[in-house]
């Protein structure tokens, strides 16, 4: 049951001394695209950061069960190896250390000692993969982030996460500060990856990105924890009415 | 003042060690015994003893540079130091002719491989005297002259003489002095007018007594319209007890002449690595060092370009690398002597945990010179908080048709740069390194290929035991 899902059992984590995620629970299963949604402060990006093993974020109570082997408490390139991507909201800068050579040394870092990468097969990947994602091939040879336009830098993560094809994918935020055509590519991309073999989480503060990524489920964060589920009916729910309504229905309860 | 403990780090191939047995033997200390000694076993002329011995007086008069330079230089115990010592005198020719116990440090090494695939041709030093050395016939045909510096003296003294010490005065420095009386080893190079030698030189340099200081000598002389490109690497063994390296080399570049000086250093941590290097630039002429410095107790080299003759152009690229225990101080220094001359220094520093780097510059325009143009760039990449890095350059330009341009910058590698990369699977070391190559990466590509190979692999070594 739980060998073929991301599955979260009552996290808690808090940033210094300040609890963010309380009692957070969540499956994901292989082959599925969940959402989570939520206002701004909820503890949304804190998930991501938190599972992918930040070392800012303090897991105090709970579990996160990747394919059945508890990942909290992992170095984070463990939880990387071990199947689990995170695609940044804000991708860092690595100058000097051009796309080609870093997502090669993460392919390599996969490897067993004495494997090697087969260097014409690993370029007729990239290409493959950036033409897809509408990347100019020149990008290979540029610096890892470096000067890219908003949209560059998360055509560039998608890209990553194309080339690496982990179990399971977060989102963070992927849309933020994309105008509606690359918002299109990147959705593209996604799109292509969906299958059997991957399970990913799509963390997002607007619906305007599950038009183009339709998940199959869509959970909203509150206060730290999942306080609604349902199909992307609810995503459009929230864009109609926003968050307020929740907020209404948590008071009364 | 300070205590430095020897810091135990693997240094890949260069720690190792075999037992050598020396023919000749100048004993502990330094006294004018001691230079006679080495001139005579070294069989040498009256001019060049009497060089040596004026060098040990100076050196003995000149005081310790501590006004500037770290106290720690207080550290090296010159009495307790072995100033000569050599398996035997005349260079072997053939690799069957190289002794069994030497040829297996050398077959470690690589250096045979290292020739057969791309060197035009070796000079390897093992202790003081070259114990191989070869050239492709093709080179000795158009009369490239590539040998040891003590058969360079012998065999041609019309050249030799004529440029030796020249550039680099025995006065120079106190180090420059100890070296110009003990000197043995070291290359010497003579290209013909007009002969444009396509591969690198290559000489590989190692210390294998202990408590051996390494004094090579080096003078290239790159005649009228030639080209070459020299490339010396060094690792030394790891020691209990500090070693020092006093090198000294001189380039001078006739009018048209191009000059390329390449060094990658590996030295283990408790050697005193204090170098002086220094190239004449005539008209026309180019002279660049590329060094590389990575490892050592204490490095103090700040290799130098006088641009003698007009349009004259000098470069330094340099990259060193600060572990823990370890203080480079590196520099360059540039002498416009002539008018439209122009030099361009580009230095990179990494300091790593207690690491310390130092960049040291001198750029000199004299006021009725005209249309000089210097550039320099420093940038210093700190790897934790712990690292020291200062800038020192003393730019002193006058007159109004010269025109200078200095950047520096200091950067660290973030926790935010390393999380992303571990997000991605290299482990903290791997992610380390990859930044560190990152931002090296623009001078590391004006190497020769295998140099840029070599030096990457080195940097990944030191990344490794740099991370807990």
């Amino acid at each position: 049951m739980t060998t073929n899902s991301l599955q979260i059992e009552n996290l808690a984590v808090q940033i210094g001394d300040k609890p963010i995620l309380k009692n957070f629970s969540l499956t994901v299963p292989k082959g599925e695209v969940h959402a989570i949604m939520g206002p701004n402060g909820t503890g949304k990006s804190t998930l991501a950061k938190a599972l992918a093993g930040h070392p800012d974020y303090t897991v105090t109570e709970g579990r996160a069960l990747l394919d059945g082997t508890d990942i909290i408490g992992k170095e984070p390139d463990e939880i990387a190896r071990a199947g689990l991507f995170m695609a940044f909201q804000y991708p860092t800068e690595i100058p000097g250390v051009s796309i080609a050579n870093f997502i090669r040394a993460a392919l390599t870092s996969r490897l067993e000692e004495g494997e090697e990468l087969d260097a014409v097969q690993y370029y007729r990947r990239l290409y493959e993969k950036m033409d897809l994602l509408k990347i100019d091939r020149k990008f290979t040879s540029r610096s890892v982030n470096e000067g890219f336009s908003g949209g560059e830098k998360k055509r560039c993560e998608i890209l990553q996460l194309a080339m690496l094809e982990p179990s399971y994918a977060i989102l963070d935020e992927t849309d933020s500060g994309l105008d509606i055509d690359a918002l299109k590519v990147v959705a593209s991309g996604v799109n292509a990856m969906r299958g059997a073999g991957i399970g990913m989480l799509v963390i997002t503060h607007y619906q305007r990105l599950l038009n183009y990524i339709v998940p199959d489920a869509v959970h909203v964060l509150w206060d730290g924890r999942i306080v609604q589920s349902g199909d992307k009916g609810l995503a459009m729910q929230l864009e109609a009415n926003g968050y307020d309504w929740i907020k209404e229905e948590l008071v009364t309860a | 003042m300070q205590s430095q403990p020897t810091l135990e780090i693997d240094r890949d191939k260069g720690d190792f060690h075999y037992d050598t047995k020396y023919e000749y033997d100048a004993g502990v200390g330094l006294s004018e015994a001691t230079v006679n000694y080495i001139s005579s076993v070294k069989g040498e002329p009256e001019w060049l003893h009497e060089f040596r011995l004026k060098a040990l007086d100076i050196f003995n008069r000149k005081p310790m540079p501590t006004h500037w330079a770290t106290k720690d230089l207080e550290n090296i115990h010159f009495d307790k130091i072995r100033y000569y010592l050599a398996s035997g005198q005349r260079p072997s020719r053939t690799w069957e002719e190289v002794p069994d116990d030497i040829k297996e440090t050398f077959e470690r090494l690589g250096v045979p491989e290292q020739e057969r695939k791309f060197l035009a041709g070796v000079e390897a030093q093992f202790d003081s005297e070259a114990a191989y050395s070869n050239m492709k016939e093709e080179l000795s045909k158009e009369g490239v002259i590539f040998v040891g510096s003590t058969e360079g003296l012998k065999e041609h003294p019309e050249i030799f003489r004529k440029w030796f010490g020249k550039v680099i005065p025995i006065g120079d420095n106190k180090f420059s002095a100890l070296n110009s009386a003990v000197f043995s080893g070291g290359s010497f190079i003579y290209v013909p007018p007009g002969v444009k030698v396509k591969q690198p030189l290559q000489a590989y340099f190692r210390n294998n007594a202990e408590n051996f200081g390494q004094f090579e000598r080096t003078l290239i002389i790159a005649d009228e319209g030639s080209e070459v490109t020299y490339m010396e690497g060094c690792t030394a063994p790891k020691f209990e007890s500090t070693t020092l390296h006093s090198a000294v080399v001189e380039l001078i570049a006739m009018p048209g002449a191009r000059m390329q000086y390449i060094t990658v250093q590996n030295w283990s941590n408790n050697v005193f690595n204090l170098v002086t290097k220094r190239g004449m630039a005539m008209e026309d002429a180019t002279i660049k060092w590329i060094d590389c410095n990575i490892g050592s107790r204490l490095t103090m080299k700040y290799p130098a370009v006088i641009l003698r003759g007009k349009r004259a152009r000098g470069e330094v690229l340099s990259i060193a690398l600060a572990n823990d225990g370890q203080h480079q101080d590196t520099g360059a220094k540039m002498i416009h002597a002539a008018d439209e001359t122009t030099s361009n220094i580009v230095a990179k520093s990494i300091s790593v945990g207690k690491g310390r780097s130092t960049y040291r510059g001198l750029v000199h325009i004299p006021r009725h010179l005209k249309n000089c143009r210097n550039n320099t760039e420093c940038d210093a990449l700190l790897i934790n908080s712990n690292s020291r890095t200062d800038t020192y350059p003393a730019i002193s330009v006058r007159g109004d048709g010269n025109s200078v341009q200095h950047e520096a910058s200091v950067s660290k590698v973030s926790e935010d740069q390393i999380f992303y990369m571990r997000q991605r699977g290299l482990n903290e070391g791997e992610a380390m390194s990859l930044a560190v190559n990152g931002f090296v990466n623009d001078l590391i590509r004006e190497f020769p290929m295998e140099y840029s190979v070599e030096l990457k692999r080195l940097i990944e070594i030191e990344m490794e035991g740099s991370v807990g």
